[in-house]
């Protein structure tokens, strides 16, 4: 049982229940979508940038608590932050959820109530998903995202 | 054979030995979680009974060599093995004869296998192909990619409410231009018993083949391919208690007859010649290159294993299982059964209100119960119910009340786990 309370955590269930940044952007300059075939899981991420700075960030999409709580979380991380800042906090969300930190998660905040994905290797898709599309949003990638 | 002696009214079926036949499977006795291991995902693949893990292991010790070929003695009783199990499979699908047995890589190959071959020979632009909603892709793609080939089109028999194929929606979608129609016999995600014979009916009254795919009704139903008169029936070997990479493809005799080769190569030509080579007879026209010599003694060893038990009361168990567990499951506050056919087999879809079927499946695995969670490989069906995903147990032989309990106890935690939904 203590597993599965470390997996879903009251921040973590929080976020499933009630996402943030959830819906349209309109104003949108970057977005892309991705899918995880495995289990139907989809989302898309919209993005505003301001110059370097992430003005406004929103997701939409149907999954599974952990993929709709990380995808929740990370647009309340980066909204008003350096676009930068995406790629330096995946990596440290990458190495989080699959159990391996070499770096310490300093850019994460409260994303680290994730580390409890590491003891569920079949979740670390999920748990990644709307970061694997935010990226691709900002690197402006015509190419629907899959984790497959 | 068996069908045709029985009367209307079938007797009630013995009760079923469960913990007998549980010893029977050495993986049933191990642990996941810490906790015996509830396998409650049979509609994804069976698990395999010692004697046909014995029977397969006997063959390469003692058996084995290729078959159809040699001229020694080793070689002539591997193919007089190989060759018992076409009738075994014959005697359980009671097919009129052997030869309407072609063994296959499995159901979707069998699917491929009718979709190459009648399907490209007789469909011409603006024909159309008619399968149900709730198919597995393997259903659909085969014939999705034929009808692109050939300027087909793929029509659908809808599906109602409670995940029914209604009779008189699948009659209307019978037009001029149906050149086949392939219809499941049993739903994968819902589990839905379609009325296979009446719709054969109405098919062959405009003198339209129907295959059937029998992927989870083989493990199921006492089958009868006579008695509902389909044209191809379709199934696969590990979801019935044999091993993968062997299935089965029955055709009538007639059809399989007219239809050209599939795939090409050695086992499956009578003499080749640089200018002309001329095909075996059915079945072994479709057989070609060496088959799955030990997966289909494995199958036969799988058939023998449950005509010892007998497939009406392997039914009976599993009905009277998935009826407990409807109930026992609705009764969690927050869980809905998906799929209300009235007519079920083998398989429970169901959703838990705030709980994706992903954290379901989680959840219980930590429980050690192995369910399903997910499209099922139906996403058409899926799309049509409204649902990104269900949960999904799916029943065997060996599945005890007892499991089933252990089930509603993991989906229980589930709801403490994830409480009640605010929104
Ligand atoms: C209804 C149905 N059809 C076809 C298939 C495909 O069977 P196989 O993967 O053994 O070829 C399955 C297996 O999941 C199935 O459930």
């Amino acid at each position: 049982m203590s597993e599965l309370m470390d997996l879903y955590q009251e921040v973590i269930l929080d976020h499933t229940r009630r996402p943030r940044n959830f819906g349209s952007l309109d104003s949108a300059t970057h977005r892309a979508e991705g899918d995880n075939p495995l289990c139907g899981d989809k989302v898309s991420v919209a993005l505003e940038l301001d110059g370097d700075v992430v003005r406004d960030i929103r997701f939409q999409g149907k999954g599974c608590a952990i993929s709709t709580a990380s995808a929740s979380m990370m647009t309340e991380l980066l909204k008003g932050q350096k676009a930068a800042l995406l790629a330096t906090a995946f990596r440290q969300f990458q190495d989080l959820v699959t159990g391996q930190a070499i770096e310490p998660p300093d850019d994460l905040g409260k994303l680290v109530a994730f580390a409890g994905v590491a003891a569920f290797p079949v979740r670390v898709k999920c748990a990644t998903l709307a970061w694997h599309t935010a990226k691709a949003a900002l690197e402006n990638s015509q190419q629907p995202i899959t984790t497959e | 054979m068996r069908r045709a002696t029985l009367p209307s009214v079938q007797p009630a079926a013995p009760p079923l030995d469960v913990d007998r036949l549980r010893r029977d499977f050495p993986i049933l006795s191990s642990r996941a979680a810490g906790k015996p291991l509830v396998y409650l995902d049979s509609a994804a693949s069976t698990q395999k009974p010692a004697p046909v893990i014995e029977a397969m292991n006997a063959f390469y010790r003692e058996g084995y060599s290729n078959i159809h070929r040699g001229l020694y003695a080793l070689s002539l009783e591997a193919t007089e093995a190989y060759e018992e199990v076409r009738g075994k499979v014959q005697r359980f699908i009671n097919a009129r004869e052997s030869r309407e047995v072609v063994f296959v890589r499995g159901t979707t190959e069998a699917i491929n296998l009718v979709a190459g071959t009648l399907a490209r020979q007789r469909l011409e632009s603006g024909d159309e192909i008619l399968v149900s909603t709730l198919e597995h892709h393997s259903n659909i793609v085969p014939w999705q990619r034929i009808c692109e080939e050939k300027g087909g089109v793929l029509r659908v028999a809808p599906i109602d409410d409670k995940g029914e194929v209604r009779l008189e929606a699948f009659e209307q979608a019978l037009g001029p231009r149906t050149r086949l129609v392939a219809i499941a016999h049993v739903s994968n995600a819902l589990g839905t018993v379609n009325p296979v014979a009446e719709m054969v009916r109405m098919a062959h009254r405009r003198g339209i083949p129907v295959l059937v795919d029998g992927a989870q009704a083989a493990p199921h139903l006492q089958l009868d391919v006579q008695a509902l008169d389909c044209d191809f029936y379709a199934f696969s070997g590990h979801k019935v208690y044999g091993p993968t990479g062997v299935g089965v493809l029955y055709g009538k005799a007639s059809l399989l007859e007219a239809m050209p080769p599939y795939q090409s190569g050695g086992e499956m030509i009578r003499s080749v010649s640089f200018e002309r080579t001329s095909y075996k007879e059915i079945p072994y026209r479709f057989e070609a290159g060496t088959p799955d010599i030990v997966g289909v003694i494995g199958l036969g060893a799988a058939l023998d294993y449950l005509g010892t038990i007998g497939l009406e009361c392997i039914a009976a168990h599993e009905s009277e299982l998935l009826s407990h567990a409807a109930e026992a499951l609705a009764s969690v506050p927050g869980v809905r059964v998906v799929g209300q056919a009235g007519r079920k087999a083998g398989v429970l879809s169901f959703v838990v209100e705030g709980a994706h079927p992903h954290d379901v499946g989680t959840i219980l695995d930590r429980e050690g119960i192995a369910i399903r969670g997910g499209h099922h490989c139906a996403q058409p069906l899926m799309e049509r119910l409204g649902l990104p995903a269900t949960a999904r147990a799916s029943f065997g032989l060996y599945n005890s009340h007892a499991e089933v309990d252990r089930l509603v106890d993991g989906v229980r935690k589930v709801r403490e786990i994830f409480g009640s939904c605010p929104s």
